[in-house]
């Protein structure tokens, strides 16, 4: 490897972002909530000094009576419910209307605060060390989640153009380039 | 701030309506812990030996453990406490799932139920928003259709609920309370329904404190693959399809035979493959990664729960191949009947059908094949029809009750309780004493950290005893001296049966589960929490300052409380002794010296009754009072001061 291509190659990993995942399979959870657990003394303040399921990030949608055990982490929150509630059917199984969505959102309880009603984001256990994996993780012995970090596999991001760029440019789109040069043109000799 | 614990019970009584949230003392904390050992005070306090069971003045009391809904893995089995009418004793069972973890964030350590509904009603426990609700509409329903409902009904996926089948409607003494995966038995489940309380469905969204939440966390986050990766720890029967050990050990039909020789290679495979196919999954209870209970789905019966040894016990009982414990399961976990006492009963039945003391008119239409006749049974005693109603009473009433020789049936009952359907050959020492002595009423809930057997090899046995954390240093030096086939001496029984009972005294106060603990030790002596290690659990998650010893201690406080309940009700050394034919060869003599070194060892009269001493050196001094003043004690007994001395954790 020559050292230009090894400072290419090294410059092309620093733009490469760095995802991580919780991988969740769903076969193999026993249901026993230690993730929620442990999410909410991790995230309690100080740190480990209360535990409340209620305020985990991760919830474990449980339905004794139809077998159905799914891991949810929280995600962004929205204001209003969705229109799409959808059905799955998966191995026979029929999995409720938000079985597989992390959203914080007003048809359900989870992932909003108990006392405050705020939402709750998961934020994979960011925290000074960096933990090796996050809480809920680490407690789930069983492999139902899983921690994984892996580049990202798209493209180079495209260089970040500034707004007058792309104003400019839809302007171009629409009115034709001389015609967008001439009024430059007439704004600065009236100046 | 009270750690741990809330600080608060929920006190219901059902024949007022009336719902109050009571402060408790921390002092009954820091000296009976929590679970049975708080309820049994409270037990003790408000039941007089008076009260019959199915009086509403009985109490019924649903307890966390201390250590439910802390990080504590396996922390996550709730007591349940009241009188049995079976026994006319004190009755205690524990189930495991969510519900003692979600009671705690509801913000209460218990729930003590008084008085009784005039009809069918359920609780509704949301955080302070506490209701008795109408369950009409729910009568006759099965247990987990029950939870299913309320569900629905409340609009609350996550609530826990606790509910009884139509067993327990209709008191029939083998009745359970059902929750997610697990259940209670032993005769609370009857005093629920008494009650007429159908469920009880709880939400709890505040959060539980600890005392020192770094140094717990510490000790705690180790523990989960301690637990998961331990092959000795969990329910390792569940887990099993070979079955050899049970089913040639164990006695078929009405604790009648064994048959040796039974399992075989074809009956094996034929088992893991029906096992295989009708399992959804394995789940756990709460905060636990052992997954100990298997979900069911049985062609033409509803999913259900299997859990411990009811995966064989109506098979064998019946007489059949052991599919049909599948499918029995199915039908008696809705109708919340026992998996242990149940199929004696049935088993009883058929018994005396087959000796003419029942005949076709009292079972009119009565099948020939033993699946069929348990199913019809099971009809007959949940409805209480014809002589199912004598049998809802369990094999010691229903004998009576039955007569014509039917007593002669009741073989395998001890102090009026279906027993485990063992029957050996040879006097064991610990377990005779364990059988006769304990107040559990299952010797599953008394057994478990001792080895069952010795090892031959001296040098297996040292490796053995090297690495044998769990145990306090006398009980190194018994296995050390024990060989095969002989017994351990008097004084050794005595400490085994001490330790066992005391570990499943310090399970079932702060709510950790056996199968991490008092019950799995037997099997490689490494269970994940003992005498040791739990000292530090409690510690860091309440801020009470307890050593090995203080635990002990506790833990024997609880056992002579509930000692002195059962004294209170009439107990005596008359009614010690385990089921008749239990052993084969019995040694009378050595018996009644194996009591009496017991009965000293404990720091009791010759007759089992805790002397004044041994009560007020553990701070029950009103108990010796009340002894003396009802004539159970005079206060000059001999005392035991030196025996006591022995028990300690080290």
């Amino acid at each position: 490897m020559t050292e230009a291509k090894g400072t290419a190659a090294m410059k092309e990993m620093a733009d490469k972002k760095v995802l991580k995942h919780i991988m969740i399979d769903l076969d193999k959870c026993i249901g026993c909530r230690a993730c929620e657990m442990a999410c909410s003394a991790f995230h309690a303040r100080p740190r480990f000094s209360s535990t409340n399921p209620a305020r985990s990030r991760i919830r474990v949608a449980i339905d004794e009576h139809s077998d159905m055990y799914v891991p949810i982490r929280a995600g962004d929150y929205t204001p209003a419910e969705c229109t799409g509630r959808h059905k799955y059917t998966i191995n026979g199984k029929e999995y409720n209307e938000c079985s597989f969505c992390g959203v914080s959102c007003p048809s359900r309880d989870y992932f909003i605060e108990p006392d405050s009603g705020l939402p709750l984001k998961c934020d994979m256990c960011e925290s000074d060390p960096t933990l090796t994996e996050p809480w809920c993780v680490q407690v789930c012995r069983c492999d139902c989640l899983t921690f994984v970090e892996e580049e990202d596999e798209r493209d180079e991001q495209p260089e970040k153009r500034d707004e007058m760029e792309i104003g400019l440019e839809s302007l171009v789109l629409k009115h034709g380039l001389d015609k967008v040069l001439d009024m430059v043109a007439k704004m600065s000799s009236k100046g | 701030m009270r750690y741990a614990e809330t600080g608060f019970n929920l006190e219901i009584d059902l024949s007022r309506g009336s719902i109050e949230r009571v402060a408790t003392d921390p002092r009954e904390t820091a000296l009976h812990l929590g679970g049975q050992g708080t309820a049994a005070k409270i037990l003790w306090d408000r039941v007089g030996p008076d009260v019959d069971p199915f009086s509403p003045d009985n109490l019924l009391i649903f307890s966390t453990g201390l250590l439910h809904g802390t990080p504590v893995p396996g922390a996550n089995r709730t007591s349940v406490d009241t009188f049995s009418p079976q026994t006319n004793r004190y009755s205690h069972s524990l189930f495991g799932g969510f519900f003692g973890p979600e009671l705690k964030h509801a913000g209460y350590d218990k729930i003590v139920i008084r008085g009784k509904a005039p009809d069918f009603v359920y609780l509704w426990i949301h955080n302070d928003k506490v209701e008795i609700r109408d369950a009409t509409h729910l009568q006759g329903k099965g247990a987990q259709e029950t939870a299913a409902l309320l569900k629905e009904e409340l609009g609350e996926k996550e609530v826990q609920v606790a509910a009884v089948g139509l067993a327990a409607e209709n008191r029939v003494f083998m009745a359970t309370i059902e929750h997610a995966n697990s259940s209670a038995s032993r005769g609370v489940g009857v005093i629920m329904g008494d009650k007429r309380l159908k469920a009880i469905a709880v939400r709890g969204t505040n959060d539980i404190n600890v005392a020192d939440p770094e140094e717990l966390f510490g000790i705690c986050s180790p523990m989960y693959a301690a637990i998961y990766d331990n092959p000795d720890c969990g329910d390792l029967l569940a887990h099993e399809d070979d079955e050899e050990f049970h089913v040639n050990n164990f006695a078929w039909g009405n604790a009648r035979e064994r048959i040796k020789g039974y399992w075989n290679e074809e009956r094996e495979e034929k088992w893991t493959a029906v096992t295989e196919s009708v399992r959804l999954r394995w789940t756990g209870c709460y905060n636990c990664p052992k997954d100990c209970h298997m979900a069911v789905a049985y062609p033409g019966r509803q999913p259900y729960f299997q859990k411990c040894y009811s995966k064989l016990t109506y098979a064998m009982a019946a007489y059949e191949e052991l599919e049909f414990n599948y499918d029995i399961l199915g039908v008696t976990q809705e109708y919340g009947l026992d998996g242990f006492s149940t199929p004696q009963v049935l088993a009883f039945a058929v018994e005396l059908y087959d000796a003419g003391i029942l005949t076709d008119e009292d079972l009119p239409d009565f099948p020939a094949d033993g699946a069929g006749r348990f199913f019809y049974l099971v009809e007959k005693i949940v409805r209480r029809e014809g002589v199912g109603d004598a049998l809802a009473k369990g094999v010691y009433h229903a004998a009576r009750e039955i007569g014509k020789g039917a007593e002669e049936y009741d073989h395998n009952t001890m102090k009026k309780f279906e027993q485990v359907p063992l029957k050996l050959s040879m006097l064991n020492y610990p377990y005779f004493l364990m059988y006769a002595t304990g107040e559990k009423m299952n010797i599953t809930q008394i057994e478990g950290s001792y080895p069952q057997v010795p090892i031959a090899d001296p040098e297996e046995r040292k490796a053995f005893v090297d690495r044998w954390e769990a145990a306090p240093e006398r009980f190194k030096e018994y296995f050390m001296e024990w060989e095969p086939r002989a017994h351990p001496t008097v004084e050794a029984a005595v400490n085994i049966s001490d330790w066992n009972e005391t570990m499943h005294y310090v399970d079932d106060a702060i709510g950790t589960c056996a199968f991490l603990s008092s019950f799995t030790g037997q099997w490689a002596g490494r269970p994940p929490y003992h005498i040791h290690n739990l000292p530090s659990f409690i510690s860091y998650a309440t801020g009470l300052d307890i050593d090995s010893d203080g635990l002990w201690e506790a833990a024997r406080r609880n056992r002579n409380l509930i000692r002195a309940i059962n004294v209170r009700r009439g107990l005596r050394r008359r009614d010690e002794k385990p089921p008749a034919d239990h052993w084969k060869k019995r040694d009378p003599e050595i018996e009644q010296q194996l009591l009496d070194a017991y009965y000293e060892f404990k720091g009791w009269t010759n007759d089992g009754i805790p002397t004044k001493q041994t009560l007020d050196d553990l701070s029950l001094g009103y108990v010796s009072d009340d002894f003396i003043e009802r004539g159970i004690l005079t206060g000059d007994e001999q005392s035991a001061s030196e025996a006591t001395v022995g028990a300690s954790a080290e």
